[in-house]
């Protein structure tokens, strides 16, 4: 492109996606905070006051403390399982000959394209009081009884890891790439134990990933919907499941409105502090 | 490269059948013979692949979905290909903030969006409208679309497009002859992963979607919140055939671990 003073093609370029943003996007996001902000009333409907008296209702009510609570920890305890087991399967799986790597990279990514509501299903099959786990715990003695997961945080918990493990995968897989492995050789040839490669060497390189991973893990968890509302039902509500029922049982939406923008700045000041804690600390493994 | 030690392959063994045990339980029960939920243990049947072409809901929202799918990804794809070229090549003002806008649906959980949408379009008269679910999705999808453009539009020498101009090709020509070709596999790649997600996508759907305009997952969501049957395990069978083949076919064109880097 020849460069002129003032070039105005960039921005003609990149119009029709800012002003379809700004009619589509920016309109209804900045409605919904708007509405937030309504009280409503179970016989006439919303209002249009102004006040801050569902923002007070929601971080007030020991139902919500606990809705939030119970979805802070689910987000914790997945990001923690999808560490612990998804770090090493990217070590593995970067370990492995070209060959059985591409097979297994298709292995491990490809449930990510396949709906949630199917993956979710899976596990509801499984976790069933007819499923596989009742099969199993009856046939190795353990319990007579029907065995079931369903409507547990046991099984939420074991389900998203499922739904999300992959994404720690290929961000902890991504960051081993750019590792020069003659480092790791070096190291060996000095005398350094296996072990100590793989502590000194390997994992500071994967770190970088493993926090963006967690990071995407926890936000995806955090506002996970699928998975809650099929394993969970309404005994296990957390974040999301509870803003719908607001919004299609109750019709309150302002309160609904309200959950929605608290998940929203939750969401942004955690990833854009997390983002600035990364790039500070790692600014140099990114260059 | 160094062989892997014992413990290290059963951890990766017992890894895969973790990842794989929900999938193939719902293939397994898909054939069963039975009336209700079952693994085939005397014999497979094919009665509830027949049974889906009695449930016309289901294929409605099939045929929902692969059409949203496709308008929304084609939009997306002619909203972010001028936008990545303009972003990765130009320095203007204002670049990083428009970047960021077009790519901020990321960070929006879908929670958010559905919620927004529903709102905004039962204020301006788009409520429970196809209209309204695929400008929903074009929102949802654009993203995708535009960060695999940007990624083949980055660094690419001008000197074939220049050379082309000074020799009297019109603008239109050289994107045409020069331009496309050479970012196709991007755009492509960002075309095909943008209408998987469109066609997979629950969260933002189940609160725009209106009993008209059920696109698949949500038409198997409140399925399964009345009923898990072996019904909707073949529909899931089926699904996930044919996003195994999509699959294929992206992988191919652009490689799926470039596809998820840094997706979020």
């Amino acid at each position: 492109m020849p460069t002129k003073n003032f070039n105005k093609t960039p921005y003609a370029l990149t119009a029709p996606g800012v002003l379809f943003f700004t009619a589509l996007l920016g309109a209804p996001v900045v409605m919904t905070f708007v509405l937030s902000l309504h009280s409503y009333d179970f016989t006439t409907g919303i209002q249009s006051d102004w006040t801050l008296a569902n923002y007070a209702d929601v971080l007030g009510d020991s139902y919500f403390h606990k809705i939030f609570a119970r979805t802070f920890g689910l987000g914790l305890l997945v990001t923690a399982i999808c560490v612990l087991i998804g770090v090493p399967e990217a070590y593995v799986l970067s370990r492995l000959s070209s060959r059985w790597r591409s097979i297994f990279l298709l292995v491990v990514l490809g449930p990510l394209l396949i709906s949630v509501v199917v993956r979710t299903l899976g596990w509801a099959l499984l976790f069933g009081g007819n499923g596989i786990l009742t099969m199993i715990a009856q046939a190795l003695g353990f319990s007579d009884e029907p065995v079931s997961l369903m409507f547990t945080f046991t099984g939420m918990t074991i389900a998203l890891v499922h739904v999300l493990v992959p994404f720690m995968v290929i961000s902890v897989w991504a960051s081993l790439q750019k590792i020069d492995p003659q480092s790791e050789d070096a190291a060996l040839s000095l005398g350094a134990s296996k072990f100590t490669v793989l502590r000194r060497i390997t994992l500071p390189q994967a770190m970088p990933g493993i926090l963006s991973g967690s990071i995407i893990v926890f936000a995806l968890t955090a506002s996970a919907f699928a998975t809650p509302a099929i394993i969970g039902g309404r005994r296990m509500k957390v974040v999301a499941t509870a803003a719908y029922d607001e919004y299609l049982s109750t019709l309150n939406w302002p309160l609904g409105a309200t959950i929605a923008v608290l998940l929203l700045l939750a969401n942004i000041v955690i990833i854009v502090s997390f983002n600035k804690l990364i790039e500070r600390r790692y600014a140099k493994v990114f260059e | 490269m160094r062989k892997l030690g014992p413990v290290a392959l059963i951890f990766h063994t017992l890894f895969v059948i973790f990842i794989l045990a929900p999938l193939a339980m719902v293939i397994a029960v898909s054939f069963t013979d039975k009336g209700y939920l079952s693994l085939p243990t005397d014999g497979l049947s094919l009665r509830w692949f027949y049974a889906i072409l009695d449930n016309p809901s289901f294929i409605d929202a099939f045929w929902m979905s692969v059409w949203l799918a496709f308008i929304s990804a084609s939009i997306a794809v002619i909203i972010a290909v001028p936008a990545a070229l303009a972003i990765a090549r130009a320095k203007f003002a204002g670049r990083d903030v428009i970047a960021a806008f077009l790519l901020s649906p990321l960070m929006i959980p879908h929670l958010v969006l559905g919620v927004a949408f529903l709102q905004f379009y039962s204020r301006i008269g788009l409520g429970g409208s196809f209209y309204g679910l695929a400008a929903a999705h074009v929102i949802l999808v654009t993203p995708y679309a535009l960060r695999l453009a940007l990624a083949s539009a980055t660094g690419l020498s001008t000197d074939a497009e220049h050379a082309a101009l000074t020799l009297g090709a019109n603008k239109f020509v050289v994107f045409r002859k020069i331009t496309l070709p050479l970012i196709l596999p991007g755009v492509a790649g960002g075309w095909l992963l943008s209408f998987i997600t469109s066609f997979d996508e629950l969260t933002m759907s189940v609160f725009v979607a209106s009993p008209t305009t059920q696109t698949l997952p949500v038409r198997m969501y409140h399925h399964i919140t009345q009923t898990i049957d072996p019904l909707i395990a073949s529909v899931s069978t089926v699904l996930i055939v044919l996003t195994f083949a999509l699959m294929m076919i992206l992988d191919r064109f652009y490689g799926l671990d470039k596809v998820f880097v840094g997706k979020g």
